[in-house]
């Protein structure tokens, strides 16, 4: 649940380094060029910071930084002004759209360590967010400083860093409420002790949340008004999406030992299309309205169908991703409601599909798996 | 001060508008001259009346074509008009000085740059996704719109107008040598936000201004706006007047573009000589109240802005424009019902500055507000925003004219219309036939719609006394003179009734939102002939067909969309697109019917049984609906056999499907008798009934004929308990009794004798007697009917004694028609 400052196996490769190791380099190097005034506690000042999330070219004119977010610049600039103007940041958006790599990797820049870190899940304690208690040395010694075990948060507050707390709207209601304290006193009391601990400066908070997700504990009024809110908007542009399906397509194939698809990418086009035509309710060509199903259809989903259509067609066909590879994994993303969603689907099939040139073979795939 | 004073500004402009009231004020000059058309020079004083409000345009029109128009749009915050009223506050005469609009207006556009910059054509209350694409040269409407005004700071060629690249925007030259990538932005931080007060010499900004142009128009020349070549000629030339008549105390506001040729010494001959044998026409000039909305650029002002409620606010803001600003977009949301205090407003204000300072502008634009509104007050979300942007950012600000200004062009287009159709204004009520096979009747009848679509209730359609064909109406005419007022309104639309018309249909078709008003606009449209609003209507219509879910309010767009059809036909109009978004329809009718017919309760069902009747009859009327008629047959197939959809409905499907010959008489007794065997509750078998032979549609004569069907209908009777039948005799009553009386008693008779043998077809000459028939076919008897049947029908049926089927076959269809007509 929480993640703990020393990991255990450094000395090994590890799987994934942590944004702050990982781009040390570029780091380094915006520290150093950053002539700009840095706000308390920010080990890079603002510019700095959003040049290393959107990537660009120092003024020595070698040094260059990868781009970390791809999309829109106004993102990432609210974010990182929200940061440096004291209040607490929630990224908003379905998943897959970098929520979780963005609040990393600004924590990275801004604190040099991304991993004070807190998971939300429905069971997340209120312990995770505030304190627990050393139970051997608590019943041994009695309540001191020493029996107290501080959470992510705490730690943090204490040390002027960035903490992070994930899935903030799965975590029961009250246990969220427990973070207002934290984001307008900036102080957390320990009762026990008769103490508090002070947010020093530097500290703050990045959220992150899922804004199309059923089954959500929803923030209340008072918390909500402590976040500034940036959504991640999904990519703008269907060749963006289609760039990143194919990629992540082929990391995950890659790992799952899949034969590498030989003329996927006209299917990939084609579940982008889909699912983009489904999700903005609209047609490509902007001439047909369509309406839209209740599953969130996000790029994340795109890739799980594009991936199952891999592993059929590999495993089940000639390794050729056709369309009756992805007609069922898009339908199952699609009809998530069997009743609404269903006529959705077959409208969006007579009306969008049939008609369209060199669809005809997905639309008689849809047809099979919809019936 | 060594000559005139140029004060170049861009149009709309609240950095510029105070800045020229500043220079103004520091130079006090003894004459204004203003880019503008000299028409105007008369109506100037009006600018100074109380009741004068901002935005207002001047609006030229050629007389004998009210069509040929153009607009010079004034708001508060323009620089055009913080000139006019300091010159009217101190009595300093003012003078426009642009081309007259007698001759842009004469002037036929071509393609080659000498387009106006930035139409702003009586259409353009529209947003630009709505108006047709550009027509080519040659098309009457397009090319009567003529030059407007003021264009001096050009945009770029957004309209494929520049393919050749030869017009360029100076703005984005500008910017570009600024080092900025976008110009609105770079514009805004170094003229539009700037105080304009403090800085010492107030005439410094337009000095760097006329500069840079300078050497802008030195690198690129003229930029591809030969049109403006003669502009600048006649400029110099009245300049040269004021010079003579008021000295060398004169200023004048112009675009800032025009500052270099301006300045420029040319001889009087060469001036003249670019102004000489250009066409003329009669105009009118006058002044109409204006719309934030229609200065916007969306609306399809190309010199538009973005934003003119914010600009209004700069303008207008004595200090703190942007807590001011975010304090307004509070009160804004919290009428919205959404909860915004204080603490928001603060942090919105703050992250907004940041940000400024984080971009590296001098102080929060527009999209710093917007990006920290959005982040701080609206939870992330883009539908608060799209409400401030509406009524803040462009604002519905709305202006005023006194009544002394000269009548509105639309009024003198009504009149000539008058004329011309002779039909004359009275105060007195009467009645008017129109037959709409003739060309006046119908033109009379096409201005009364579009009137009525401009909320001037002259005529009001009734049903007539005389034939009801579609040939025909009926109005009755009533001018109160408060029409007048609202002619006066209505001009804001456009200035001939049908542009006006046509402007406002589709304005309404874009704030409509329930299906049914949309199909009554487009019949409005047909009605009117307003051809061109029809594609506007009809992309709204799609639109809100394809999201409505209520497939009830589909199924009753749907006949009003055919009747439309057949309308159209009568008045010879296009109707393709019609056709299209009623076949989209039906198509949608088909995909949502099924589901939409289950678990519905007793008078939904009735209502679906309606709706199912008028479907079918709308999709027979469709054009070339062949493949729309089939997928509704299937559709009425899986309602026929799905066992949740109510009786009734799986009946009346059944039927409609049997009466189509889509489902044969096997099939048909098939669905019965599964409707009607032991295992149904008996209220839903007789429901069943009530909808495959209730009502009047011939479905007593269908059981007198079909032996089988009846049959059934007997066995199942017969077979229902003593309490069931108490309980659905109501029911039973209700599909029966609404048989003629005739039908009733041969029912009667043939049920009293009971059901014969299970045969199969109505007659066949080996089957056993049919109660009410002999045994087997008389053939002399039939056969003597036949040259009757040949001369009735016309036609030669088959002879010899293969005429027997025949004979029946016809006999039988007869009845049914007759029955169904």
């Amino acid at each position: 649940m929480t993640a703990s400052k020393t990991s255990v196996g450094t000395g090994a490769e590890v799987l994934r380094p942590h944004a702050e190791d990982a781009f040390a380099d570029e780091l380094r190097a915006l520290a150093q060029a950053d002539d700009r005034p840095r706000p308390a506690g920010w080990l890079l000042s603002p510019w700095a910071v959003s040049t290393y999330l959107l990537g660009g070219l120092l003024p020595d004119g070698t040094t260059v930084i990868t781009p970390k977010y791809v999309g829109p610049r106004r993102i990432v600039e609210v974010a990182v002004t929200t940061l440096a103007t004291d209040r607490a940041l929630l990224l908003l958006g379905v998943p897959g759209t970098a929520k979780t790599w963005v609040s990393e990797h600004l924590a990275a820049a801004v604190s040099g360590d991304s991993t004070l870190l807190v998971q939300g899940t429905a069971g997340t304690p209120e312990e995770a967010i505030r304190y627990g208690w050393n139970y051997a040395r608590l019943l041994a010694h009695g309540p001191s400083r020493e029996a107290l075990v501080p959470s992510p948060v705490m730690r943090a507050m204490s040390e002027g860093m960035t903490a992070r707390v994930e899935e903030l709207t799965r975590i029961p209601a009250d246990v969220q409420d427990s973070l207002i304290t934290i984001l307008s006193e900036k102080s957390l009391p320990v009762p026990e002790l008769g103490q508090e601990v002070q947010a020093v400066r530097g500290f703050n908070l990045i959220a992150t949340a899922n804004d199309r997700d059923r089954g959500v504990n929803d923030l209340s009024g008072a918390l909500r008004r402590r976040f500034n809110t940036v959504v991640l908007p999904l990519p703008a542009t269907p060749e963006a999406e289609v760039d990143i399906v194919s990629r992540r397509v082929g990391q995950i194939g890659r790992s799952l030992d899949l034969p590498p698809a030989p003329e996927g990418l006209e299917e990939i086009r084609r579940v982008v299309t889909v699912f983009r035509e489904l999700r903005d309710g609209v047609s490509a060509d902007g001439r047909t309205r369509i309406k839209t199903p209740s599953g969130t259809l996000s790029t994340a989903e795109a890739i799980s169908v594009v991936t199952g259509g891999l592993a059929l067609a590999a495993h089940f066909g000639d390794g050729v991703l056709r369309p009756a590879d992805v007609a069922a994994g898009i339908l199952g993303a699609v009809v998530r409601d069997p009743a609404s969603d269903r006529v959705v689907w077959q409208e969006y099939l007579e009306t969008v599909v049939r008609e369209r040139d060199g669809w005809q073979d997905f639309y008689r795939a849809c047809r099979e798996v919809s019936v | 001060m060594k000559g005139p004073l140029l004060l170049g500004v861009r149009h709309h402009g609240p950095g510029s508008a105070r800045a020229v009231r500043a220079a103004l004020e520091a130079a006090v000059p003894e004459a204004v001259l203003i880019e503008g058309p000299p028409e105007g020079d008369a109506l100037i004083a009006l600018a100074a009346d109380e009741r004068m409000r901002p935005p207002v345009a001047l609006l030229a029109h050629a007389v004998d074509e009210p069509s040929r128009a153009a607009f010079w749009p004034l708001a508060e915050f323009s620089p055009e008009w913080a000139a006019i009223r300091w010159a009217l506050g101190r009595g300093v005469p003012v003078r426009f000085i642009d081309l007259p609009a007698a001759n842009s207006l004469a002037t036929p556009l071509d393609r080659d740059g000498n387009r106006p910059d930035h139409p702003e054509t009586p259409r353009a209350a529209l947003p630009r996704a709505a108006r047709p694409a550009r027509r080519p040269t040659g098309d009457p409407e397009w090319d009567a719109v003529p030059d407007p005004g003021w264009d001096a700071v050009p945009r770029g060629s957004e309209d494929g107008r520049a393919a050749d690249g030869v017009r360029i925007d100076p703005l984005a030259a500008l910017a570009e040598t600024a080092g900025h990538d976008d110009p609105e932005r770079w514009w805004e931080d170094v003229v539009e936000h700037r105080g304009g007060l403090g800085d010492g010499d107030p005439l410094a900004p337009f000095t760097a201004l006329a500069d840079a142009m300078h050497e802008l128009r030195a690198a690129h020349g003229p930029g591809g706006h030969h049109r403006d070549l003669v502009r600048e000629a006649h400029m110099r030339l009245r300049l040269r007047s004021a010079h003579k008549e008021f000295g060398d105390r004169v200023a004048v506001v112009c675009g800032a573009w025009h500052v270099p040729a301006l300045r420029r010494r040319t001889t009087l001959a060469a001036d003249r000589a670019l102004l000489k044998g250009l066409p003329k026409v009669k105009t009118e000039i006058t002044w109409v109240p204006w719309t934030h909305r229609r200065l916007a650029r969306h609306s399809g002002y190309g010199a538009g802005i973005d934003s003119p409620g914010w600009y209004e606010h700069l303008f207008r803001a004595p200090d703190r424009p942007v807590e001011r600003w975010m304090t307004k977009i509070a009160g804004l949301l919290r009428d919205e019902d959404l909860t915004v205090s204080s603490a928001h407003v603060i942090e919105a204000v703050r992250l907004a500055e940041t940000l400024a300072a984080l971009r590296g502008r001098p102080v929060a634009g527009l999209t710093e507000t917007t990006d920290a509104v959005r982040a701080v007050m609206c939870d992330g979300s883009d539908v608060p925003l799209d409400l401030i942007r509406d009524r803040l950012i462009v604002g519905d600000a709305l202006g005023e004219v006194p009544p002394d200004a000269p009548a509105v062009p639309l009024q003198r287009d009504l009149s000539r219309s008058q004329r011309s159709l002779r039909l004359r204004p009275e105060a007195l009520e009467r009645e008017l036939e129109l037959d709409l096979r003739k060309e006046t009747d119908a033109a009379r009848s096409r201005l009364l719609h579009r009137l009525r679509l401009l909320s001037v209730d002259w005529g009001e359609p009734f049903e007539g006394r005389g034939s009801t064909g579609t040939f025909r109406e009926s109005w009755r005419l009533r001018w109160d003179p408060e029409l007048h007022i609202r002619v006066a309104e209505a001009g804001s639309w456009g200035t001939t009734v049908r542009s006006a018309a046509t402007a406002r249909a589709e304005h309404r078709a874009l704030g409509t939102t329930d299906l049914a008003g949309l199909t009554a606009l487009a019949e409005q449209c047909l009605l009117a002939g307003l051809t061109d609003a029809l594609p506007v209507v009809m992309r709204a219509l799609a639109d809100r067909a394809a999201l409505g879910t209520d497939v009830g309010q589909l199924a009753r767009a749907l006949p009003a969309l055919a009747r439309s059809l057949r309308y159209g036909d009568v008045r010879a109009t296009d109707t393709t697109a019609l056709a299209e978004v009623a076949a989209g329809l039906a198509e949608r009718i088909c995909v949502g019917l099924p589901p939409a017919c289950t678990g519905l309760d007793a008078d939904g069902a009735d209502r679906m049984r309606g709706h199912l009747d008028a479907v079918h009859t709308a999709i027979g009327l469709l054009p070339d609906s062949s493949k729309t008629t089939e997928r509704w047959s299937s559709a009425l197939h899986r309602l026929a056999a799905r066992d949740t959809v109510p009786g009734v409905i799986r009946g009346r499907a059944a039927r409609i499907l049997l009466d189509d010959g889509r489902l044969d008489e096997e099939e048909a007794a098939g669905h019965m008798s599964l409707a009607l065997s032991a295992g149904t509750p008996p209220a839903d078998a007789a429901a069943w009934i009530e909808g495959f032979v209730g009502g009047a549609s011939g479905g007593g004569m269908l059981l007198i004929h079909d032996e089988r069907l009846r049959s059934l209908v007997d066995d199942w009777l017969t077979g229902v308990s003593a309490e069931a039948f108490t309980d659905i005799l109501p029911l039973l009553r209700r599909t029966f009794s609404a048989y003629e009386p005739a039908v009733r008693h041969t029912l009667g008779e043939l049920f009293r004798r009971g059901a014969a043998g299970s045969g199969g077809g109505p007659v066949r000459p080996d089957a056993p007697a049919a109660p009410g028939f002999g045994p087997g076919l008389h053939g002399e008897r039939a056969d003597a009917v036949l040259p009757v049947l040949r001369l009735l029908l016309g036609t030669g049926i088959g002879t010899g004694t293969g005429s027997t089927d025949d004979t029946s076959r016809c006999g039988a269809h007869g009845e049914r028609t007759e029955a169904g007509a």
